[in-house]
């Protein structure tokens, strides 16, 4: 492989224009550098920054290939700066042994345009009774479980699950959702699902699954990871836990840190999203949890679905949205020029702290000499409009349909190999 | 008028304007021994149902026939539909089969709303005969229509909506329409069958019955459905009947001139006893009566009246 010059750019945004020269999956040099026949990426003064990590993508892949597939869903996440996905278990057949979960890293590996890690269920096929072979999976490289789509809502199975993933240093990710307290559930319960007609998906039914997990992690000395984090009182809950020492990290979706339930007005599936829209006291609290760490890192929760399963009746439709292609600009237009976080903070949401939630030695690195490649190029002044058709994936689900947003990716890198660049994954 | 697929934000001229040729249609119709009208004719009605509703789609039909239109009855059993089709390729079907306005009952909330979307280049008219929790818009009209032949102008005029307003369409298009015509609508029910965020509904909220009686001018009893009363959402059918139910001793806390009204099909002995149902202040069958003709005003609204305006 050539080294890689990444001319004219700025490491978080800061200082002066520097070049970065990559060699043999490393940064070799940051400053002005000279490199006879290096490949070349023109910075521009564009901002530098870690290589993204998402914890929560679904690949759909194996069984649902005609909405995404882990090469395109491959292709999604290195265009939208990642470098790392961890694809969620709810596949059919479900991720919770270890031949599935091999097939999908390996398949990841073949493809080659980011590093994907499966994520194990945590119970066999996600029903929330008994504990899938976290071990033997572990042992296949699962860093992360999860049963995410539903909730571990047994409080004994949940307890066993985060006893058990302490010998095996892995995080147990949970999809936080009292069952019985949305049962039929559409819509956060509030005046917009009211006046709709949508039965609705009370806040106390998230809240009350984070306030009892975060108490069994405590008792059981375990970590957990709270998924989808989507209503104020949650990150009311995280902050109690954290204060008294839990080891709980959570995450938020970029459309959670911007869309209301006021969206559902058309009855367009496409808000349509598990857990549900919230008001905008919700988002306000929530970006303010993750600017303080409260919410540790963004996660896209990129749920492709086909035509058919969203241009059809609330009810019947699918819940979920498309995720990895606009997340930054989602975080731009949300964090960055709302003053809530500097690129410094972007990084750590987007990159540091979900590669040292999932236990990632190489991803979210500082971007130092002797560090692993894994970069992410980003203009902060660049403005597009999101056309759902346009995007990667197989499928075209996106909320964000016509919206112009800020920041887009100017080059992906991975181990020093560029994966994309200007909107195109390189031949 | 486009589409009637929702009450909300319903301008009050057009709602009276409706109901204002709903009852000279009835009077139009009235003693008339061949009850037909021209004004639909080579006009192309289909009723989707999909949940069973004998009362409203019998309703549409006849008010579609009696305005000479051709009307055509869709079921979700032993159709496409019952085989699995979407909605929304129903909904082209129907389009390119020639339907003027298709009527659709579906047990979906926003079913309508998405129909009406899809049906909106191929310019057919959509009525929402209910869907889901949210609206039902016709049955509204009727209840105001009724509400007016007994009591005149509702405005300033006071209605009680008892029961399961959580999950009754019937419940929600009231608020709406009786709201904007300028009537005062309180609702009677327990805190379990109430909405969240109802507090900032246009109406009053009561969870007693009796303290409420005295000063009402109507009262509309809510269909409580089987599954609610399993649902945990109250003790017993027994204890929702001793506190919500009307009865006898309630009917007379209620001023003379006060109307009931039911949408049916009405539990007899727990939401309403026999004798009140079957008084002469109750004007369930009025209902029924006025239903036709309210939905022929509609869809002389939809299909008829802007051609004769533009």
């Amino acid at each position: 492989m050539n080294p890689l010059i990444i001319r004219g750019v700025r490491p978080y945004g800061e200082g002066e224009p520097v070049d970065v020269l990559v060699r043999d999956g490393v940064v070799a040099a940051i400053g002005e550098v000279a490199e006879e026949g290096a490949e070349v990426v023109e910075g521009g003064g564009a901002v530098l920054l870690p290589g993204f990590v998402d914890l929560h993508t679904h690949l759909r892949e194996p069984g649902r290939e005609d909405t995404e597939t882990i090469a395109t869903g491959s292709a999604a996440a290195a265009l939208g700066g990642y470098t790392a996905v961890f694809a969620m278990a709810n596949t059919d057949p479900v991720a919770d042994n270890a031949v599935i979960v091999e097939h999908v890293a390996r398949r990841g590996r073949e493809v080659g345009l980011v590093d994907v890690h499966p994520v194990g269920a945590v119970t066999v096929g996600l029903k929330g009774e008994k504990l899938a072979e976290l071990g033997t999976m572990a042992k296949a490289g699962v860093r992360v479980f999860s049963d995410d789509g539903h909730c571990v809502h047994d409080p004994l199975v949940m307890r066993r699950a985060l006893e058990y993933s302490k010998a095996l240093d892995v995080v147990v990710a949970q999809h936080a959702e009292e069952p019985r307290l949305t049962v039929g559930a559409q819509a956060h319960e509030g005046e917009q699902a009211a006046r709709l007609g949508l039965q609705g998906w009370p806040a106390a039914a998230e809240e009350a699954v984070v306030a009892r997990d975060c108490l069994l992690a405590r008792q059981v000395g375990a970590r957990l990871h709270v998924c989808h984090v989507s209503t104020a009182g949650t990150a009311d809950v995280l902050a109690w836990a954290k204060a008294r020492g839990t080891e709980v990290s959570a995450e938020v979706t970029p459309h959670h840190l911007l869309l209301t339930d006021e969206r559902l007005a058309t009855y367009d599936p496409v808000n349509k999203v598990n857990p549900p829209l919230r008001t905008a006291d919700d988002v306000r609290k929530l970006r303010e949890a993750l600017a303080a760490g409260v919410i540790d890192c963004v996660a896209t929760d990129h749920a492709p679905h086909a035509v058919q399963d969203k241009d059809c009746e609330w009810s019947a439709a699918r819940p979920g949205m498309l995720g990895l292609q606009t997340a930054l600009s989602i975080v731009v237009e949300t964090m960055v020029e709302t003053g809530l976080l500097d690129w410094r903070g972007v990084a750590r949401v987007l990159s540091e702290r979900p590669a040292e939630i999932a236990g990632l030695p190489d991803q979210g690195r500082p971007i130092e000499v002797g560090e692993p490649a894994n970069l992410v190029l980003v203009d902060p002044g660049a403005r597009w409009t999101v056309r759902g058709a346009e995007l990667a994936s197989i499928a075209a689900n996106t909320p964000f349909e016509g919206m112009e947003l800020p920041g887009a990716v100017v080059a992906t890198v991975l181990r020093g190999r560029v994966t994309a660049l200007r909107g195109r994954i390189p031949a | 008028m486009r589409h009637l697929l929702s009450t909300e934000g319903i301008d009050p001229g057009l709602a009276t304007a409706v109901l204002d040729t709903a009852a000279r249609l009835k009077q139009a119709l009235e003693g008339r021994e061949v009850r037909k009208l021209p004004t639909l004719r080579g006009r192309t009605v289909i009723t989707v149902f999909y949940e069973n509703s004998t009362r409203t789609r019998v309703s549409f039909e006849i008010a579609g026939k009696w305005m000479s239109a051709d009307v055509v009855n869709v079921s979700s059993s032993g159709s496409s539909v019952g085989k699995g089709e979407s909605l929304r390729d129903t909904a082209l079907t129907l389009a390119a089969a020639g339907a003027d306005c298709v009527i659709v009952r579906h047990p979906a909330s926003g079913a309508a709303h998405r129909l009406a979307g899809w049906l909106h280049e191929a310019g057919t008219s959509v009525v929402n005969a209910g869907d889901g929790t949210h609206e039902h818009p016709t049955q509204a009209l009727l209840d105001a229509a009724t509400l007016r032949e007994r009591l005149g102008d509702l405005r300033d005029r006071r209605v009680a909506i008892v029961g399961d307003v959580l999950h009754s369409r019937v419940a929600r298009s009231n608020v709406h329409l009786l709201t904007a015509l300028g009537a005062e609508v309180t609702l009677i029910a327990p805190p379990t069958l109430l909405p969240a965020g109802v507090e900032n509904w246009p109406v009053h909220v009561s969870h007693e019955l009796d303290a409420e009686l005295p000063s009402q001018d109507a009262v509309m009893l809510l269909r409580v459905q089987a599954e609610r009363m399993h649902g945990g959402f109250f003790p017993s059918a027994r204890e929702y009947s001793i506190a919500y139910g009307l009865n006898e001793n309630r009917l007379r806390l209620l001023p003379d001139h006060a109307v009931v009204l039911h949408p049916g099909p009405m539990l007899r002995g727990m939401e309403i006893a026999s004798s009140v149902a079957d008084s002469p202040r109750a004007a369930i069958t009025d209902q029924v009566r006025n239903g036709v003709h309210v939905r022929m005003a509609v869809l002389y609204h939809l299909l008829a009246h802007e051609e004769e305006t533009s």
